[in-house]
């Protein structure tokens, strides 16, 4: 671990919003398992977690940190580092830290009490979720050099994945009623890594439905090896791009 | 007393005076079971040593007993029906039947009867044949304890396990049904009973049931079958205590039951079925004390259902619990345990204090756009959800349970 990453850490943990949000995923996952009886129900109240509040903080928190460390990055730039390690050593330290405060946070409860390979999904998805809206994060806050209207477009940027998105897909499947639109409807949910992660992990648990008539198709593309494969790619995919933009943009810009 | 006895001892004379035991196997006088049978006078019992055995088609055309010992192999050679039943008062016990004919238009079967009454077929094993058993006109017929099995691919390359028509009183019981097209086949049969048989991996229905009133089926198994169990076009029929698990895949349901009334379904399990009940044109059924447990769809009820009561039941991890395809109710909903019921029971009667809508706005979407599935469980299908169970407006508003429980029942 070079120099920087290790400094990102060490100034993450000691801003103590971290340790909090580890906190908070404890006692949400603890308490969620300790008061269903059901383990499956619990798992659902924990993919809701995921799938929201583990991007809202990760994309918020990312975004304020690269704004509060501008100085730092200016400093930084002064000496002779290369811009795309400053910038990767950023965005490692922040992604890694994110990650490890919800492995300990969630992990440890998850591996307790879910099922393994429903619960190692789960926490597969949680830490590739944190890792897209860090990267997701990094590409907002570079476009401005504002500060609010940075945070403003880290909030957008989050509603729309989680709410706005699937909002569209229902309308497109309401106009699109009368086509086969199944082939379609699986490449669209390419473009939403909230939705990738979500049926990763439906398709561990709620099995029965989506392998009737109308998950027969889902069932066939997601339920295989190679499905699994490229979905978790694609995934990768929404960390590697929004990043190397950034990147692009960190490398050309003026401070 | 004397006189009694007397008369006891004349009529029963003719047992004790005629009733011959005749021996086929291969070191006896007979070597053949048609030779036997032939030879043989009503009453008879054949015991036939084990051996494989083939004979082509064995026709029993007189009240006789046909036991096997130690499982005596009758091969039909895939060419031949391999046992005709053709007289009353018939027992065929303890055969090994193997590889019966295969032909569309004459339904070749390990053991046929025709037109008769009173015969048992028991204790056998049926390897591999067109169709298992096969009653035709048969009445106060027995079939237990059969082991039938075969290795159907396609559905119209393979018969049924046990086919019944046109009969009257059978009792079917304790019969383990595996690779059939239906596990067992009901085409106007009444006043009969299915009890304790377990169907498994059957390529279409575990148990399909046509034009046949007045059944009753019991404590039966169906596993893992191709399309579940069909109820069709029938009315009185009784289903107590039956498990209907793991029917997955593409239009397969636990229990479809289309055109029929009348019937009473009472203490059966449903589980891990992608529907558990599917109701189609279903009247005046009594649906209670079933626990209807991780299935895609808990009950499909279409909106041709009518006067059908659901109560006292438990509905735990479906994915959904009601879904209809209209707007029009006319089934009662009363007392059920819904592990999604979010409401308080104030009073602590047992009883929720709000009443529950069982049908979910999502589930009625994906019932005519079934790709919305999709969506399911996102941000914005919860608060649409959620919305619609505050102020139902599209969903209809009398589809309601109005005394959920809020413990399970104990069932």
């Amino acid at each position: 671990m070079n120099k920087i990453t290790k400094f990102v850490i060490l100034d993450i943990l000691r801003n103590k919003i971290v340790i909090a949000y580890t906190l908070l995923l404890a006692v949400l996952s603890w308490s969620v398992f300790s008061l269903e009886d059901n383990s499956i129900k619990g798992i659902l109240t924990l993919l809701n977690l995921v799938l929201l509040y583990v991007p809202l903080v990760a994309i918020i928190f990312s975004t304020i940190y690269v704004y509060n460390s501008s100085e730092f990055i200016e400093l930084l730039i002064s000496q002779p580092i290369k811009r795309k390690k400053i910038w990767l050593s950023l965005f490692s330290g922040l992604q890694l830290s994110l990650i490890v405060a919800f492995l300990v946070g969630a992990g440890i409860p998850i591996m307790c009490f879910a099922p393994l390979k429903l619960g190692g999904m789960l926490l597969l998805v949680g830490c590739i979720i944190s890792a897209v809206f860090v990267s997701i994060a990094f590409l907002g806050a570079i476009c401005t050099r504002d500060k609010a209207k940075g945070i403003g477009i880290a909030i957008l940027l989050w509603l729309y994945f989680a709410l706005l998105f699937d909002g569209l897909v229902l309308f497109l499947v309401f106009q699109f009623a009368d086509y086969p639109i199944e082939h379609a409807m699986m490449v669209l949910t390419g473009f939403s890594p909230i939705d990738l992660a979500r049926i990763l992990i439906l398709l561990q648990m709620d099995v029965s439905a989506m392998m009737g008539y109308t998950g027969a198709v889902f069932k066939e593309f997601f339920g295989t090896d190679t499905g699994f494969v490229i979905t978790i790619l694609v995934l990768c995919l929404w960390i590697a791009i929004p990043f190397m933009l950034s990147l692009r943009k960190f490398n050309r810009k003026d401070l | 007393m004397r006189v009694y006895l007397c008369t006891l001892f004349i009529l029963l004379s003719p047992v004790f005076l005629f009733s011959r035991t005749i021996r086929v196997g291969k070191s006896q006088a007979l070597t053949r079971i048609q030779a036997a049978i032939q030879k043989a006078v009503a009453g008879d019992t054949i015991l036939v040593e084990a051996g494989t055995y083939r004979e082509g088609n064995i026709i029993i055309d007189k009240p006789l007993v046909l036991q096997g010992l130690d499982y005596p192999v009758l091969d039909g050679e895939k060419k031949f029906e391999v046992l005709s039943i053709k007289s009353d008062h018939v027992k065929v016990d303890g055969f090994r039947i193997e590889n019966s004919g295969y032909a569309t238009l004459e339904d070749p079967c390990a053991v046929k009867l025709y037109d008769c009454s009173n015969v048992t077929v028991s204790n056998n094993i049926l390897t591999d044949n067109f169709f298992g058993i096969y009653v035709q006109f048969g009445r106060n017929c027995v079939i237990r304890d059969n082991r039938i099995k075969a290795f159907g691919v396609e559905e119209q390359q393979i018969g049924n396990g046990i086919h019944c028509w046109k009969s009257d009183s059978l009792l079917i019981i304790a019969n383990h049904i595996t690779g059939h097209r239906d596990g067992i086949y009901f085409e106007f049969v009444t006043h009969s009973v299915i009890w304790r048989n377990i169907s498994y991996s059957n390529i279409r229905y575990g148990l399909h049931f046509m034009f046949s009133n007045d059944d009753a089926y019991i404590t039966n198994v169906f596993r893992n079958n191709g399309a579940g169990v069909a109820v069709m076009f029938t009315k009185k029929v009784t289903m107590i205590n039956n498990t209907f698990e793991k029917n997955w895949g593409d239009a397969a349901y636990g229990l479809l039951l289309k055109e029929i009334s009348d019937s009473y379904i009472y203490g059966n399990q449903f589980r891990e079925n992608t529907a558990a009940v599917y109701m189609e044109g279903t009247n005046r059924i009594l649906f209670e004390q079933n626990v209807v447990e991780s299935n895609g769809w808990g009950l499909k009820i279409q909106a041709s259902c009518m006067d059908n009561v659901i109560k006292r039941n438990n509905f735990i991890a479906n994915t959904f619990d009601i879904s209809t395809n209209g707007t029009l109710v006319l089934n009662t909903f009363n007392g059920n345990y819904w592990d999604k019921y979010e409401g308080y029971d104030l009073n602590r009667d047992g009883t929720g204090d709000t009443p529950y809508h069982p049908l979910s706005l999502f589930s009625v979407i994906t019932e005519n756009n079934p790709a919305a599935m999709l969506l399911y469980r996102s941000l914005i299908v919860s608060l649409l959800d959620k919305s619609e169970k505050v102020i139902p407006s599209l969903t209809p508003d009398n589809f309601v349970d109005n005394a959920p429980l809020i413990h399970s029942l104990p069932l």
